[in-house]
């Protein structure tokens, strides 16, 4: 990143900028299961954040603890700045929070539903209201109740984006969207883009939508914080191996550290591994391969093998660069 | 002329990439001429739906390559390519690409004259000036 040109820094200065969500140990447990454990993680001002896992990983919980909404069993997290337990209602206004569920009033109508949203902020933009319910083809009598689930969602971002949050956090904003909703859905996030020191802090299943609009990842896996980093990063850390061999049967495999998966078939030998130490690399030259080659992996594939349940759980991806960068800042 | 680009999610290469190689294909293959203008950042990405910073990174290490060049004020231009590096630097950077591009056609068995014919159908293909001579 240091070594970007002239061009980058002019337009992305605000990445060195502080965090607008920052958590420390942040634990909860419900009983005696833990939901999420120790998480600690700073989200850039500025940037467009996914906060991935798969279902139970403990993402809503942990969005919950960030708005002040779940109290955290141990641990700690702050938004713009604030303790999460005890954000004012000057801060909460310069947050946008939506939900999984789209809680909305069924007996108004999609105007009124604005109507009532915008006495709650002074910033609340009723264009942008507009053009998000047109975006999403609503009409302004219609009431909530008799809306589909993307027209919910559509009705729900309108509502979420009127108010210009500094921080937008959505909840899974994706879920249960068309094909044509969800294009809405990337293009409302890349309109909000347009303010360079909004952030958009969101969950999601949809890997694709990742890549395109994400600049940074964070994965919890059963709980824990797998990685945290620019998806650059994540892309060159996750390598995958083929080996090929003159037997029919390739040889069995030593440890490996940070292997995700070894996938074997005649003659050959398919390892996904990451972030391979050179020590790592030297022990697959030395596995008696008559070739081996390293081939690109998609940013799904490196997930899917992130996240599957073959592999070592031990290791953990991160920017070393950004880390750096925010122990400057604090 | 407009440049087209198009952005393939689920591939093995990074979009910040697929643009980059595309606006490089099109520059070289002639599509888009010397001192022509791109499309703003803001404006490529929502047409390709996808983060602005995507967009900044590939014009930003284009730029470096010296394909194409910032005007304060007018946006993004394909550069004038001809003049920018000395002859040392462009001696050093094909030889570098030789280097490569013979290693791994030695690897994969090819002979001297198959490679210097398929350099040679390349380089009709790419060139611009070379097109419709041959």
């Amino acid at each position: 990143m240091i070594a970007e040109s002239h061009l980058i820094q002019n337009t992305s200065g605000s990445d060195r900028a502080d965090a607008v969500i920052e958590t420390t140990g942040l634990t909860r447990y419900f009983g005696t299961r833990k939901a999420v454990d120790g998480l600690t993680m700073s989200v850039p001002r500025g940037s467009v954040f996914a906060f991935l896992g798969r279902n139970g990983s403990g993402k809503t919980t942990t969005i919950r603890m960030l708005l002040g909404l779940t109290e955290p069993t141990r641990g700690t997290s702050r938004i713009l700045g604030q303790d999460s337990r005890q954000l004012t209602p000057e801060t909460r206004a310069r947050v946008g929070y939506m939900s999984e569920s789209h809680s909305l009033y069924n007996w108004w109508t999609v105007r009124e539903c604005g109507e009532y949203q915008s006495r709650f902020y002074p910033r609340w933009n009723n264009q942008i209201f507009k053009a998000i319910t047109d975006h999403f083809h609503l009409n302004p009598k219609t009431k909530a109740g008799d809306l589909s689930r993307g027209e919910r969602a559509g009705l729900s971002l309108a509502i979420t984006l009127a108010p210009e949050p500094e921080l937008l956090i959505l909840d899974d904003p994706a879920l249960g969207l068309d094909p044509v909703a969800r294009r809405s859905l990337l293009e409302s996030m890349i309109y909000v883009t347009r303010g360079a020191d909004r952030t958009i802090f969101f969950s999601s299943h949809l890997l694709e939508d990742v890549e395109r609009v994400a600049d940074y990842i964070a994965i919890l896996d059963r709980s824990v914080l797998r990685a945290c980093c620019s998806i650059e990063t994540f892309r060159s850390s996750v390598r995958q191996f083929v080996l090929t061999y003159d037997a029919a049967t390739p040889p069995s495999l030593p440890a490996l550290k940070g292997l995700l998966h070894a996938r074997r078939s005649m003659g050959e030998l398919r390892l996904t591994i990451a972030s391979p130490a050179e020590s790592t690399l030297q022990v697959l030259r030395e596995l008696g391969a008559a070739t081996t080659e390293e081939v690109p992996v998609s940013f799904t594939d490196a997930m899917i093998g992130y996240l599957g349940d073959r592999g070592e759980q031990s290791f953990f991806l991160e920017d070393t660069t950004r880390l750096e960068m925010s122990r400057s800042t604090r | 002329m407009p440049i087209t680009i198009s952005i393939h999610t689920g591939s093995n290469v990074s979009i910040y990439r697929q643009i980059v190689e595309q606006i490089c294909a099109a520059v070289f293959s002639g599509r888009i001429r010397d001192d022509e203008p791109l499309p703003s950042v803001r404006s490529l990405a929502e047409e390709l739906l996808i983060n602005p910073n995507t967009v900044l990174r590939a014009y930003g290490e284009l730029a470096r390559e010296g394909i194409i060049e910032s005007r304060p004020g007018r946006g993004m231009f394909t550069s004038k390519r001809r003049q920018i590096y000395s002859k040392a630097e462009r001696t050093k950077r094909i030889d570098r690409s030789v280097t490569t591009l013979v290693t791994e056609a030695l690897t994969l068995g090819f002979t001297a004259k198959e490679i210097v014919d398929q350099v040679a159908l390349k380089t009709r293909e790419l060139d611009p000036q070379l097109k419709g001579r041959s």
